[in-house]
């Protein structure tokens, strides 16, 4: 290794680019925790904090319905809402690279609110964890998929959008990534607030990986010859196993027993052929070991920003297309910080600033319109519509189904 | 006459009892609570069902523990990986600590130290220095320059049992430097005077007699690695797939707490067994040599 790279992943590290994903998979470790937890009689939803009344009338589009004052400018910055008492703490629990700490670091300059950021794998994680209750979290960062499930569970609040002027519905230029979080579906009422959105491609080092490819076929296909062993998959049910469907052309949601199995045998005979299965694939992408591997959009982003031959690639049959939120859990100890945490990030500047961080794409319209043409340009930020076209959003089944949580596990432990 | 003593010693016998009751009550309540009640709640969880949302539901089913060889690969994976890490530790181990015990002399304490400092940095830091070891740009890029291949070490057992070796080597160390060190060095003497080769000696009176140590090192070594999780976590990609990983994914993946509590008791009978043979082939080899075991 060269001092170049050694600098490189120090500074990866220091920044917990590298030892924070890892992180999660070993926050298994709570797992004990979590079966004590279970034990204990659970909080009955609305001894804590009761979940405020939403404002926008059940009838009325949550388009409308939350309108900010005509005195809030939406380019100004940020202040803190006026005698409320925000604390002194305020936990996140999000995604890792996912934060600029500049932002965050900002937000307790302006209120004196500490940010304890804690980072999972995946959403069923997060979900075990707020299932098995006291986890003391206050803003959590859920997909799309998720919100039928913690709906239903009611473990996070609807949103008290008067507490959150900045978030205005009307700028989010496009109503599909918005209209997840809306619980019951079709509802005005939001369990969440817009973060940002992505889709579920693959990156590849076009140095090592010259066969072009551009479907999910090809994919598993050049990791079962050309490219056995320097290939990773995601370690996600949803992901793997939805883009392991699509080689077959089913769909990415798919529940069906048949088409399971079909991409089982598939992702089974794929395994011996897979340098790892790793949803931390930026470190083996950037020394090498890897050429090819399932990659969110803002991992392609920093990939691609620091090495320009890792390209990233929708595969042509379809895949995934998802949007993250922020929304407040039930019973938040820290309710008043939750939501002027959302606030501020509802702020277009704060948004802008942190999507140049990140590399995800930024919903609302005036974030974007902030963002340098560069951003707004990137084919890997912003793909054109045609390649969306195909994409799937999650369904909130495909995270539930117990059928595909136990393939993925068979095929962990084959 | 014995009976009037008896009720004499009475309130003197009933103080001790209570002392020693008060004494042992801490202890006995912190396993109370926090190993036979988790231990009844993973048997009685183990026998439940999936809540369709995930979690525990209350059921009275054995399916749980007729799934499980559905995990196979994970059993026999821990246990011979378990096995092959805690006997490359004790034959990495034992030089070592003959040498801390019988040969260090002045740099003795020095020495020892330097096996301990390791552990004063975290060992998902350390277990995460091998995969830039093994990665792309370590061992196999020197193993290329040599002109011997490139061998893919990632993800596969030997960086699993790498990992498992550094980071155990210690607790499998001490015990047996401290076994070496009470030796008894006028034995070796005596084995000498009767004419027994080095070879000989160190066959038929130092192995018996730190064999004590021995047992403690592998016992300690083996169980935690029986139920590792960051070292295949981190090493093994994915790839080399342990109970404890399988353990992970049941409880914060698949969320189904009953099928991971039917693979823990499966787990800790695993041990059970494998330490309850190991100590039986201990005990009788002890039991040839005359040597006490405890």
């Amino acid at each position: 290794m060269d001092r170049e790279q050694f600098r490189r992943h120090y500074r990866a590290f220091q920044k917990g680019h590298i030892s924070r994903r890892r992180f999660l998979e070993i926050t298994g470790l709570g797992t004990a925790a979590a079966v004590i937890a279970a034990c204990a009689p659970p909080a009955a939803p609305g001894t804590g904090a009761t979940p405020a009344p939403t404002a926008p009338p059940a009838s009325a589009p949550s388009g409308e319905a939350s309108a900010p004052p005509a005195s809030l400018d939406p380019l100004a910055d940020w202040t803190p809402p006026e005698g409320v008492d925000l604390g002194d703490t305020l936990n996140l629990t999000s995604w890792p690279n996912y934060h600029d700490q500049a932002v965050l670091d900002r937000f307790t300059e302006l209120t004196g609110v500490r940010i304890n950021l804690e980072v999972y794998g995946s959403n069923e994680e997060m979900l075990a964890k707020l299932q098995a209750g006291g986890t003391g979290w206050d803003v959590l960062v859920p997909t799309n998929y998720t919100f039928e499930t913690y709906g239903s569970l009611k473990l996070l609040e609807n949103l008290d959008l008067t507490k959150i002027p900045r978030f205005d519905a009307s700028r989010a230029f496009d109503a599909r990534f918005l209209e997840p979080a809306q619980y019951p579906a079709g509802s005005g009422t939001l369990l969440g607030v817009p973060k940002d959105w992505g889709t579920t491609g693959f990156v590849i080092h076009t140095g090592a990986v010259t066969q072009q490819p551009t479907s999910w076929k090809e994919f598993w296909d050049l990791t079962r010859s050309d490219h056995s062993g320097k290939v990773t998959i995601h370690d996600y049910q949803l992901t793997s196993i939805g883009n392991a469907l699509k080689y077959f052309g089913y769909s990415f949601n798919s529940v069906d027993p048949a088409e399971l199995a079909d991409a089982e045998e598939l992702l089974i005979d794929v395994k011996p052929h897979l340098l790892a299965i790793t949803s931390d694939y930026q470190p083996v992408m950037r020394n090498g070991d890897a050429v090819m591997a399932m990659a969110w959009t803002g991992d392609a982003v920093q990939l691609n920003r620091d090495i320009p031959e890792i390209q990233y690639v929708l595969g042509k049959e379809g895949g995934e297309i998802w949007s993250d939120f922020f929304a407040v859990v039930t019973g938040a100890p820290h309710r008043e910080a939750a939501y002027a945490f959302l606030d501020y990030m509802s702020t277009p500047k704060v948004q802008a600033q942190d999507a140049e961080f990140h590399g995800y794409p930024v919903i609302d319209a005036a974030a974007i319109d902030l963002l340098p043409e560069a951003f707004r340009a990137n084919p890997i930020i912003y793909p054109d519509e045609a390649s969306l076209a195909p994409l799937e959003f999650g369904a909130a089944v495909t995270l539930t189904d117990p059928n595909r949580a136990e393939l993925w596990a068979r095929v962990k432990s084959a | 006459m014995t009976a009037l003593a008896q009720v004499r010693e009475a309130p003197g016998r009933w103080r001790s009892r209570a002392v020693t009751a008060l004494l042992v009550l801490p202890a006995s309540a912190w396993y109370f609570l926090l190993l036979v009640i988790p231990l009844g709640i993973l048997l009685v969880f183990s026998l439940g069902e999936r809540a369709p949302a995930g979690g525990y539901a209350p059921g009275l089913t054995l399916d749980n523990y007729l799934n499980l060889p559905r995990r196979q690969t994970a059993f026999v994976n821990t246990l011979w990986l378990a096995m092959a890490g805690t006997l490359a530790c004790l034959v990495a181990g034992y030089p070592l600590a003959y040498y801390l015990a019988t040969r260090a002399g002045a740099k003795k304490t020095l020495l020892l130290v330097l096996v301990i400092v390791p552990f004063w940095t975290s060992s998902l830091i350390r277990t995460y220095a091998w995969l830039t070891i093994f990665g792309n740009t370590g061992i196999p890029n020197v193993v290329e320059a040599l002109g011997l291949g490139r061998p893919v070490l990632l993800n596969t057992p030997i960086s699993v049992l790498t990992g498992i070796v550094y980071n155990y080597l210690p607790l499998m160390v001490f015990p047996l430097y401290v076994s070496l060190e009470r030796l008894d060095k006028r034995l070796i003497e005596a084995s000498k005077d009767l004419g027994a080769g080095r070879l000989a000696t160190f066959r038929q009176v130092t192995v018996p007699l730190t064999l004590p140590g021995v047992v403690a090192g592998v016992i300690l070594v083996f169980i935690p690695v029986m139920g590792e999780f960051l070292i295949p976590a981190l090493l093994g990609g994915g790839k080399v797939f342990f109970v404890g990983n399988a353990l992970v994914d049941a409880f914060l993946q698949s969320r189904n707490w009953p099928f991971g509590s039917a693979m823990s008791i499966a787990l800790i009978l695993a041990v059970l067994v494998a330490v309850g043979l190991y100590l039986r082939i201990a005990a009788r080899a002890a039991f040839q040599r005359d040597v006490a075991l405890v």
